[in-house]
């Protein structure tokens, strides 16, 4: 038997926070490739603390679903696993690298697959894209658009800015848009300049962040003038000095994200059979009407 | 009852496999001179295979509840299966009957901590019996057949909260998936978010039918995360408890403070959090090991084995709180005005602030005597006009 285990940061103060985890569990559950499926939250219930002990499964594959490599994955989430051979040094990463590693946690007789965090796999940039596509209702996005990144920048990790880079860098590479550029909330160059980044009179703003809360519905919205006031929404496009604004909330809504979760556990080493296309097609064919695309407009931010 | 074919069938099978199969009372083994076969209510030896089928067919509650264990429940050693076992008030050890009263002649509601025959068992399934776990009232049911004859022994359940015991079906929403309870859990009945599962704020009003145990597992793991699972530790003697220090040292980051918390501070804030009042879960972490805190654990069914997030999120507060040293205020009050300090900060501890009528002026927290008060002793700042006093 394999099980799975989604972690996630939660909330003690608002319930949306784990909305997300929900849903790709929920996905992921639908397709059986597991045994059993499982949420687990830092700041909610199960903790990481007693999770794996409500599982059956001798094969248990941890996936963070985090932005970045950093305090939550490589201190917090293995510490409360016990997971006691851990030593960050076992990913050996430079901060986007992290594949997996097997250890066992100490307090139950299982083999962890502890893996890398979402937000860093390469699969993380289709979701950006496909975030891109959902916003504008165009699934062939890109000429004559720009695409901006944004992350939460330096304050507490620096690996959550390499994260950013990473993906930009990788749609860069791709040739899709006009211009793509990782901005940041603290640090330069920052999203609330996001139009003088910019030559291309549409921008696509991505925010790499798992859930939707306090920054994507309030903070960089009002950050980037969409509106003056986030309790009155904005509307998607907006027009900001000229450019016209597509913002797509935060990316790990996206139902794409379920196929991260999976590469993330087929790196590792779980079977996973056809799971991945299955969520694929399902995410494709929702499209940007599905139940978990963006909220914009006049329900922003309530 | 009938035995079906398969039944029978699958027993043989499973008594050339180990040799012999002894659960719930039920002995069967195959001898030189034939079947050997044994219940605590009759036995029979040297049956040929239609002696054998004939003899089973007397004692099909047996048969039909060994295949409901071993076929359909499976999963030995497995919390999900002592849990089901314990909804039934089977003995949570495979196999040992010492312990079970109860006869099926005359089935009676059992002591708490009682285990059952099984036909007694059964006597009870056929109406449904129930159990409680936390603010969750558990009924495991015997299934009717198809055809409407006997019960062949499979079980479904179904739950609802304890409050709603004698509501009417029609009266609740009705759910079958398992995971509906995750919406049911996460708002109190004032459609405040509720981040700790076991606080005893479960809103009433539901009911899930016709689950299968698996499916039972997982929707009670939804309303009270891994509490199956630690209940089925300490049963077995396994319960891994983390003391108040050892969690305290082992958290980094913003929570790195607590282990400072003063040892007395420990014990008022497993008062204030983690009392039957507050939560259901019945606190087993102590201060440290040996080193027991005053207040009492509780009496929830299921442990708690170390101090949860909340928990470990309010300490930093109180740390940071406690780190201040006292200091002697002067305040003009009249005796009962603080009396009313007394009943206000009683009045919001106990959560009791929405309970007092607009007219009730002779409860210290009402909220015109309260804003009487404001107006009258708070100064210019909005505070409680205090002089520090010089020691
Ligand atoms: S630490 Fe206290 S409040 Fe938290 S779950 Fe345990 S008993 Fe309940």
């Amino acid at each position: 038997m394999q099980a799975l285990v989604i972690a996630a940061h939660g909330s003690h103060l608002n319930p949306d926070a784990s909305d997300p985890t929900y849903a790709h569990a929920d996905a992921v559950r639908e397709t059986g490739a597991f045994d059993e499926v499982r949420e687990a939250f830092w700041k909610e219930e199960p903790h990481f603390r007693e999770v794996i002990r409500t599982l059956e499964s001798d094969e248990v594959f941890v996936v963070p679903l985090f932005i970045s490599e950093g305090y939550f994955t490589e201190q917090v989430i293995p510490r409360e696993l016990r997971l006691e051979e851990w030593d960050p040094d076992l990913w050996d990463s430079d901060g986007t690298d992290a594949s997996q590693v097997t250890l066992e946690a100490t307090d139950v007789d299982k083999t962890i697959h502890y893996c890398g965090p979402t937000g860093t796999h390469d699969a993380m940039t289709d979701v950006i894209v496909q975030r891109a596509e959902s916003v504008t209702d165009d699934p062939d996005v890109g000429e004559g658009v720009g695409l901006a990144v944004v992350g939460h920048g330096t304050e507490r990790n620096e690996n959550s800015a390499k994260a950013i880079e990473y993906h930009t860098e990788r749609i860069r590479e791709r040739d899709r848009f006009d211009e793509a550029k990782a901005l940041f909330m603290d640090e330069e160059p920052e999203v609330d300049d996001v139009t003088d980044y910019f030559e291309s009179d549409d921008v696509v703003v991505v925010p790499l962040f798992v859930a939707d809360g306090y920054h994507t519905q309030e903070d960089i919205p009002e950050d980037m003038d969409l509106t003056e006031n986030y309790r009155l929404g904005w509307d998607v496009p907006a027009e900001v000095d000229g450019h016209r604004i597509w913002y797509a909330g935060a990316v790990g809504t996206e139902e794409l994200m379920a196929e991260v979760i999976l590469e993330r556990a087929a790196d590792a080493g779980a079977d996973v059979g056809d799971a991945r296309d299955v969520i694929q097609d399902a995410a494709t064919t929702a499209g940007p009407d599905g139940d978990r695309g963006p909220n914009p407009g006049a329900e922003a931010g309530d | 009852m009938t035995v079906a074919t398969a039944d029978v069938e699958d027993l043989r099978a499973a008594v050339e496999a180990d040799g012999a199969i002894a659960f719930d009372g039920l002995h069967l083994e195959r001898g030189d001179e034939g079947y050997v076969l044994e219940t605590p209510d009759g036995d029979w030896c040297g049956l040929d295979e239609a002696a054998l089928r004939d003899a089973l067919e007397t004692i099909g509650e047996y048969v039909t509840n060994w295949r409901y264990w071993q076929e359909t429940v499976g999963g030995e050693g497995t919390a999900r299966r002592a849990f089901l076992r314990w909804c039934e008030r089977a003995p949570i050890a495979d196999g040992e009957l010492e312990d079970a009263a109860g006869s099926g002649d005359h089935p009676h509601v059992p002591d708490d901590g009682e285990t059952l025959s099984v036909p007694a068992r059964y006597e009870l399934l056929r109406d449904g019996l129930d159990r409680e776990w936390g603010e969750i009232c558990v009924t495991a049911r015997l299934v009717e057949s198809d055809a409407g004859e006997e019960p062949a022994g499979e079980r479904v359940y179904d739950l609802w909260h304890v409050d709603d015991a004698d509501t009417d079906l029609a009266a609740l929403e009705v759910y079958d998936d398992p995971r509906d309870a995750r919406e049911i859990a996460t708002y109190d009945a004032d459609d405040r978010y509720r981040p700790l599962k076991t606080a005893p704020t479960l809103v009433s009003g539901w009911a899930f039918t016709g689950l299968s145990g698996g499916e039972l597992v997982e929707t009670i793991e939804f309303f009270y995360p891994a509490t199956i699972a630690n209940w089925h530790r300490e049963l077995r003697g396994e319960l891994d408890v983390d003391h108040w220090l050892e969690t305290a040292e082992r958290q980094s980051g913003i929570y790195d403070v607590i282990d400072e918390l003063p040892r007395e501070a420990v014990d008022w804030m497993a008062e204030a959090c983690c009392v039957d009042s507050q939560c259901l879960r019945r606190r087993e972490w102590q201060y440290e090991e040996g080193g027991e805190l005053d207040p009492d654990g509780g009496d929830g069914p299921f442990p708690c084995r170390e101090p949860c997030s909340l928990v470990v999120a309010a300490a930093r507060k109180w740390t940071v709180l406690e780190s201040e040293e006292e200091r002697t205020y002067e305040l003009e009050l009249t005796t009962s005005e603080l009396n009313q300090l007394t009943e206000l900060i009683d009045a919001v501890a106990e959560g009791r602030t929405d309970e007092i009528r607009e007219a009730d002026v002779y409860d210290g927290a009402n909220r015109y005597r309260a804003r009487y008060l404001r107006a009258k002793r708070f100064d210019e700042d909005d505070s409680l006009a205090a002089r520090e006093v010089d020691e």
